[in-house]
């Protein structure tokens, strides 16, 4: 884990204790965010497999790869280990919990047991995810739909339903650690208006996290009675109503799909700004954007529903919600870009990555418009239309975020540079991978070839074997960085504190910061991003 | 009492690393307690929609269902839960004054209310499992009608999903709070909270007021739905 | 359109073209958003690339800005969604005296049952020019009812129906998806609509023996005993049903239902929520004793009984007012 001798003896988080007890039963909120790095990058990659396989039989309209019960399971687990290991957790557990208390100028989170604990649950919940993966999988959809799920599916619903349910009380805990550490820990002189937008983000991702997940929690609870003690809550044959699932497990997983994309919000309302090397344009609407956001975003969740058997009214109504909450995500873009104006702009893979965000995240944000649309809905609901909706959002907008943060961060992380062609290169074969996987699931989803589909009538193959030739240059792309961060953190240069001259506490102190991470307490006297006092590096770090 | 060596020692002890002062710490604590107790609502609030939505869909067999419950018992078990409050807050109280054997003795007293409460419980489950209330496949309720209304034997199953599920999770989270208490109780004995230093105390009570409420809501609902001589 | 590489499907109810319309807007709105904030980004990077000696200019926000960006595409935003609100209005009201087609969906198949008689299975013939509604219910899990070709799509739940309805304007033969994941061979329900002519529809229809859907729904209301308490001369021990579908029913606890599809359907399987006023909670629960289609099968003689269905004669010549049936809010 500890880098090779070339490092100057000083003490710091990653050196300060050795061995394996010192990881396993760490309460440094540095510490637990590799934890968390080394996990949720472990199911990114066994929820990648799935999405691969799932491509390679898409490749033909024939059922020829896997057995339908088999592919049923695939997309099911896909969906469940990405989201809810995955994408979840990922930028809160891994740059949240590294980051808060550096950017407020705090020594750790409130609760750093708590913290521990929440990565505990997370590592119980993905051992009996796993373990369901292995005993035979689960094939109810990730939306856990009933009654199928509940009476019908023969496979290993409890157990992903339980999984599930523990990974959410990490996810609980998380964001209760993050708002009592942004309320009650700020250095002296960071207020509230002081705070960078990143922690702006993640108050409003945890707020979401806190409110939202129980209901999920609870739902999850239900499923399992029901099919284990057969208590008929969602039974239509005993008077049960299985919309008021959909409507229960929505209430959570709209919300859940702002805890998604925030945090990655967040990262890039860091990122164009060190780059551009101008304070963000209009810092109070961003912020007030990102709770909005969590706000109306619990206001919305019957748009996956209107063809389920609402009343039209009730469509009505969280259809014109719906085009309310695009609002403040349109005004991220718009103050993004109006950043850049007059400013002086480097293109180094942190800033790709965050030009990949808002050009994806816009194509994906536009097209959110279309499902939001009552007529158009009816059509493109559970095609690929959606699929590639929500693909744009999470893989091309919260994806590309993360690894926009990671390459940012990953010099103060570990204490070394990245090589940072070899970061432009994953960022370009990133980009490009996942358009050409993506974009024509927007054709096949208008032309009908709905979702969840083992086989397909033949005029839907062009698209798909273009869908899927993407798919493997995409795979490339993600596997690039994890060889090339391993590799700098032995042969990488040595990072300074400061190698882009960025704004924000976490760069005032050393790379890697020490355990308690500052010196002294800092005493802000400054605004956020405040670029004009800031002096730009000598030179990019460019290294080969 | 509160300069006894083992408070002195507790008190230096009690503040963790990373905050400040005493005062951010007990400051963090309540507002993380506050906001775990939110969670909490949202939890147990998705039962309570359910609940809501088939009681309007069927009323009837509610009512009916609900008149299948003691309602002593359940009016005996929240005067216990009440009274548990009580001592409870009085513990806090005693804690926040340094009244170290009163402490104990009303954490005691909370522990015991909150023992009693689970076996009345337990004697109201039983009793519905020798009377086939319980969903599934030996489930049977003698009563076809109600007040000239005919009782659905599948909707009343609903009834009773909603009332194990509910009280269930309900009695899990007073398992959890007398675990908890057990934890506080065995601390108090040993002197470590005083003045200076109560936050366990005070957040836990307010858990167990939390889950006490959670009970005031259950009761009506599931008890007193159709209360007819 | 583009007949190699078409964008969408084919156009063949008098609804698509509406769908497409708003989607061909939809889709040049964001061709336009993203052309301007992908080139004002590109001009920026490239205009304001880091050089020797450039100082970027703090600015801090500009509130003007801000709201205009906020107001303008809240007011596009709505004009979206009124747009798509009509559309959906449109497809969520089926017309008047539409042909109705009852579907029951179970794993794996679509069975489809014409009033007329013809019964078919993963295949629906229809012919050209004519409303027709689809009424759905399920066996088993949710599953969906999906024509691309005519833009219609309706979620087909256990336990109680919903509705599509559509109107065929070209002949051919289209694509039917089960939409909503339902297990193994959710992929497998796939079925053909097959759109014919009117002359041609009208010789399929009489190619085979098959009973009209309320004929049989008749004999079944006299097998099952129904006749015995819904007499239609004189009050019996149950209401009289000539005349009931689509009015307003009050019930004994109070409320007012209309007696739709779901509200005859409910009856059917168990009237204990549904009690009649005036009349004592005698009839017997047929939940369990009587399949879908059985259902189905009542429900249209029920309908058919003192009003003229399309393709039907009155089932009731003595019932002198014959009023027009209220059109049923089947969600």
């Amino acid at each position: 884990m500890a880098s090779a001798a070339v490092i100057p003896e000083r003490e710091h988080y990653l050196n300060q204790e050795y061995g394996i007890r010192s990881w396993l039963l760490t309460v440094d909120h540095k510490r637990i965010a590799l934890l968390y790095l080394m996990s949720i990058t472990f199911f990114f990659f066994i929820g990648g497999f799935f999405a691969l396989l799932i491509r390679l039989e898409l490749l033909t309209p024939a059922g020829d790869l896997v057995q339908a019960d088999t592919y049923n399971k695939l997309f099911t687990m896909h969906g469940q280990v990405m989201i809810f290991f995955f994408l979840i957790p990922s930028i809160p557990a891994v740059l949240g919990n590294f980051l808060v208390p550096l950017m407020i100028g705090a020594k750790d989170l409130a609760f750093p047991r708590i913290n521990l604990l929440s990565w505990y649950l997370y590592i119980i919940a993905g051992g009996l995810y796993l373990h369901c993966i292995l005993t035979g999988g689960v094939d109810t959809g990730w939306t856990f739909y009933t009654p199928f799920s509940t009476a019908f599916s023969n496979t290993k619903v409890i157990e992903a339903g339980l999984a599930v349910f523990i990974a959410g009380f990490s996810s609980i805990l998380t964001g209760l650690n993050f708002v009592v550490t942004i309320h009650r820990m700020r250095a002296p002189g960071m207020t509230w208006s002081r705070l960078p937008l990143f922690i702006w983000a993640h108050y409003a991702t945890s707020i979401i996290m806190l409110l939202g997940t129980p209901v999920l929690a609870i739902t999850l609870v239900l499923v399992v009675l029901e099919r284990a003690f057969h208590l008929g809550i969602f039974d239509p044959k005993l008077g049960g109503d299985p919309l008021l699932f959909q409507h229960l497990f929505w209430f959570y997983s709209h919300p859940a799909v702002y805890i998604m994309i925030l945090p990655s919000m967040g990262v890039v309302s860091e990122i164009v700004p060190c780059f551009s090397r101008k304070r963000i344009f209009g810092y109070q609407f961003i912020a007030l954007a990102s709770i909005m956001i969590a706000v109306v975003g619990f206001l919305v969740w019957a748009h996956h529903m209107f063809v389920a058997g609402i009343s039209l009214y009730s469509a009505l109504v969280f259809s014109l919600l719906s085009y309310l909450v695009a609002v403040p995500s349109a005004i991220k873009v718009f103050n993004w870009t109006a950043t850049m104006y007059k400013g002086t702009i480097t293109f180094s893979t942190p800033m790709l990555y965050a030009f990949g965000f808002i050009g994806l995240f816009t194509m994906g944000g536009l097209t959110g418009l279309f499902l939001a649309c009552l007529g158009v809905d009816v059509h493109v609901h559970d095609t690929y239309f959606v699929i590639a909706h929500f693909h744009y959002i999470m893989v091309g907008g919260a994806v590309m975020g993360y690894l926009g943060g990671m390459h940012y961060w990953w010099p103060k992380i570990s204490g070394r540079m990245y090589p940072e062609s070899w970061g432009r290169l994953a960022a370009l074969t990133v980009f490009l991978g996942f358009n050409l996987t993506f974009f024509p699931q927007f054709i096949l989803g208008y032309m009908g070839m709905p979702r969840r589909y083992w086989q397909y009538p033949p005029e839907f193959q062009v698209l798909n074997v273009f869908s899927t030739a993407g798919s493997t240059i995409l795979a490339v792309g993600y596997v690039l960085p994890m060889v090339y961060f391993l590799w700098s953190m032995r042969y990488g240069k040595i990072a300074p504190d400061n190698p882009w001259g960025a704004s924000g506490l976490e760069w005032m102190t050393s790379s890697p910061p020490p355990t308690f991470n500052f010196e002294e307490t800092p005493v802000v006297t400054w605004e956020a991003y405040d670029y004009a006092n800031i002096p730009a590096p000598e030179e990019v770090p460019v290294e080969r | 009492m509160s300069d006894s060596p083992a408070a002195v020692e507790s008190r230096d002890l009690a503040l963790r690393h990373h905050f400040a002062t005493q005062e951010q710490q007990r400051r963090a604590a309540s507002l993380g307690m506050w906001l775990f107790l939110s969670t909490e609502i949202m939890f147990f609030g998705g039962m309570f929609c359910a609940y809501l939505i088939y009681r309007r869909l069927y009323y009837t067999e509610f009512a009916a269902g609900s008149r299948s419950l003691d309602v002593t018992l359940g009016a005996v078990n929240t005067a216990v839960l009440i009274c548990s409050s009580l001592t409870v807050a009085l513990g806090v109280r005693a804690a926040q004054m340094g009244k170290r054997k009163l402490l104990v003795v009303l954490m005691l007293l909370t522990l015991v209310f909150g023992v009693a409460f689970l076996g009345i419980k337990g004697v109201e489950w039983n009793s519905k499992f020798k009377e086939h209330h319980v969903p599934g496949t030996s489930f049977h309720f003698e009563q076809t009608a109600l007040d000239g209304k005919p009782i659905d034997p599948q909707h009343i199953q609903l009834y009773f999903s909603l009332y194990f599920a509910m009280t269930g999770m309900h009695a899990l989270h007073m398992i959890i709070g007398v675990g908890m208490f057990l934890y506080l109780t065995y601390h108090s004995w040993k002197g470590r909270y005083g003045p200076e230093y109560f936050t366990p105390v005070e957040n836990g009570g307010l858990y167990w007021h939390f889950v006490d409420i959670v009970w005031i809501y259950l009761f009506p609902l599931l008890y007193l739905i159709d209360l007819k001589k | 359109m583009f007949d190699n590489f078409p964008l969408w499907p084919a156009r063949a109810s008098s609804g698509a073209a509406n769908v497409d319309a708003l989607y061909i807007f939809l889709v040049l709105l964001s061709a336009f958003m993203c052309a301007a904030i992908f080139t004002t980004i590109l001009v920026f990077a490239l205009k304001y690339r880091r050089r020797a000696g450039a100082q970027a200019e703090q600015i801090e926000g500009s509130t003007a800005l801000e709201i205009t960006w906020s107001v303008i595409p809240m007011f596009i935003f709505l004009f979206i969604f009124a747009w798509g609100a009509v559309i959906y209005f449109q497809e969520r009201t089926p017309p008047r005296n539409a042909t109705e087609v009852y579907v029951v969906a179970k794993q794996w198949m679509w069975k489809l049952q014409h009033q007329e008689g013809p019964r078919e299975i993963d295949e629906l013939h229809v012919p050209v020019g004519r409303d027709i509604k689809l009424i759905m219910t399920s066996q088993d899990v949710i599953h969906s009812f999906f024509i691309p070709a005519f833009r219609v799509k309706q979620d087909v739940l256990p336990g109680r129906y919903t509705t599509v309805w559509f109107h065929p304007t070209k002949a051919g033969t289209y694509h039917v998806f089960c939409s909503q994941y339902c297990g193994t061979s959710h992929s497998g329900m796939i079925g053909d609509i097959v759109v014919m002519e009117p002359g041609q529809y009208e010789a399929w229809l009489s190619g085979g023996t098959s009973v009209p859907l309320a004929d049989t729904g008749q004999k079944l209301f006299a097998q099952m005993g129904c006749v015995t308490c819904h007499r239609s001369d004189t009050q019996g021990r149950g209401p009289n049903l000539v005349g009931v579908f689509g009015k307003p029913v009050a019930l004994e606890d109070g409320r007012t239902l209309t007696a739709d599809e779901n509200y005859v359907r409910q009856c059917i399987l168990n009237s204990r929520e549904q009690v009649v006023k005036g009349f004592p909670p005698i009839m017997p629960v047929f939940q369990g004793l009587l399949s879908e289609e059985q259902v189905n099968a009542l429900v249209a003689y029920i309908k058919s009984l003192g009003a003229p269905q399309p393709g039907q004669t009155t089932k009731n010549p003595s019932e002198a007012a014959l009023q027009e049936p209220q059109e049923s809010k089947v969600q």
